[in-house]
């Protein structure tokens, strides 16, 4: 068969791509396992480092997450349109983000600025307790920043108001200009602040330049330089997890149960 | 061990180190380069897998460069490559988690690496597969140099640290070094790299170019 012939082409080309999938789609079928259990311990290290239980740059080997995960974490399964509540599902294999997905447990969202397009039935939240009493609500947040979705928890105090942590385990904003939300500094900025204003409608934002302490600017973040969309992203995506749609009912509920 | 390699594989492997480096003097890879020198282990974890990359597309590419249809070849060496680069990118998933979530697309970029592509082009179509195949190491040790000094002095003059251990004290925790700005960001490693460049053509004037 000729060296340029288009069927010695077709078919050395078939070959190669044969060899090659069958060596990929081989790799990721016999890593899967490790990377998903990477997968669950970089959740349950994110929410224990949103919840305050381990400080940012602090060692902490996977065991100890575990340990601590299973000590102090209490995951619930809440239904969102009714804030209770639903036990009848198992939390260890719930999936919010298949959840969304599947149009058996979810629905079309509501036209939003955080560009949330399908809500889930259900949500997956960490009760955070200490000493058995509760301490924080961890709720995941999700929405589009500039160029990408964020995925993240947000922290609250047992009031359901004050924000104690914010952390974004996924994303792809630009390294250095929106990236820096990774920034313990940002982060710790807003520890104190107060997720909803009197009328408890949802009022914490990031905007430009400088906030004061949580004192004097309860509802002000620092905005981050060169990435303005980044943080009107983080704004809007907070904003709608706290509303209506999303967490807003289940929030009211601990409100009133805690005061 | 006495050197058992023939003066071609050894130039081959140890050319591109000094004499031929693909980022100093064939002004290839640079973006990465840029890209994931913040930090030394992000540096060092980059320059093994491009090596390894770089290495088995030489090998594979030489091996099948008697049987290939010239005129798709660089298709199928852009198969190889990028098959070469998902399964790193999983093996690094599976193992270094924490390290591939902060290198997260530039390990998947390899593909478009210039040096990659070259040497597979350049050298492994031309070229029998062990030798290739230290061409292909010697490459990626040339373009490891670059990223691991750049690595380093970004690392140390940006947070202070050396993989990850403060060795010089920072302001903000009440130290005395004020870390530089401009080492943590892209434009600090494009002047590193350029004094690396001056470094070695004041050591090596022959490969200053003509004016």
């Amino acid at each position: 068969m000729q060296r340029n012939g288009t069927l010695y082409t077709i078919l050395f080309a078939a070959m190669v791509c044969g060899v090659c999938s069958i060596l990929v789609s081989g790799t990721s079928v016999l890593l899967k396992d490790r990377q998903k259990a990477n997968m669950i311990l970089d959740r349950q290290r994110q929410v224990l480092s949103v919840a305050g239980l381990i400080q940012p740059g602090e060692k902490v080997s996977a065991d100890e997450v575990r340990a601590s995960f299973a000590d102090s974490i209490d995951p619930k399964i809440v239904t969102l349109a009714t804030g209770a509540y639903d036990d009848t599902i198992a939390v260890e294999t719930f999936d919010q983000r298949r959840a969304a997905k599947d149009a058996a447990t979810s629905q079309a969202a509501p036209e939003n600025p955080a560009k949330v397009l399908r809500l889930p039935n259900h949500a997956l939240v960490y009760l955070v307790t200490q000493d058995g009493a509760l301490d924080k609500i961890v709720l995941p947040i999700e929405g589009k920043g500039l160029w990408s979705t964020l995925y993240g928890y947000l922290a609250l105090d047992k009031d359901a108001n004050t924000i104690r942590g914010i952390t974004f385990y996924e994303h792809a904003e630009t390294p250095g200009l929106g990236g820096e939300i990774d920034n313990p500094r940002w982060k710790a900025l807003w520890q104190g602040r107060k997720a909803f204003d009197d009328g408890w409608k949802p009022a914490v934002r990031v905007i430009k330049g400088q906030a004061g302490p949580p004192e004097e600017s309860p509802h002000e973040v620092d905005g981050l330089s060169g990435a303005t969309l980044t943080g009107r992203g983080v704004t809007n995506l907070v904003t709608f997890w706290l509303g209506e749609n999303g967490f807003g009912p289940y929030l009211a509920q601990m409100r009133s149960v805690g005061s | 061990m006495a050197l058992a390699f023939s003066k071609k594989e050894r130039e081959a492997l140890l050319d591109p180190l000094f004499n031929n480096n693909p980022i100093a003097l064939q002004m290839l890879g640079i973006c990465s380069a840029l890209a994931v020198t913040t930090k030394l282990d992000k540096a060092i974890v980059m320059a093994v897998s491009l090596t390894l990359v770089c290495a088995f597309s030489n090998l594979a590419v030489s091996l099948i460069r008697d049987y290939v249809p010239t005129n798709i070849r660089i298709i199928i060496q852009l198969t190889i490559i990028a098959s070469l680069v998902i399964i790193t990118d999983q093996i690094l998933k599976a193992f270094v988690p924490a390290i591939s979530k902060q290198l997260s697309v530039f390990v998947g970029l390899i593909i478009t690496n210039c040096i990659v592509m070259g040497r597979a082009e350049g050298f492994a179509m031309q070229n029998p597969p062990w030798v290739s195949f230290l061409d292909g190491i010697g490459n990626g040790l040339g373009y490891s140099i670059i990223l691991i000094l750049a690595g380093f002095f970004r690392e140390l003059l940006g947070s202070g640290k050396v993989w990850n251990y403060p060795v010089l004290k920072l302001v903000t925790e009440g130290g005395w070094y004020n870390p530089n700005g401009l080492m943590v960001m892209a434009p600090g490693a494009l002047f590193l790299v350029g004094l690396f460049i001056w470094a070695l053509r004041t050591w090596k004037p022959d490969q200053v170019e003509d004016e």
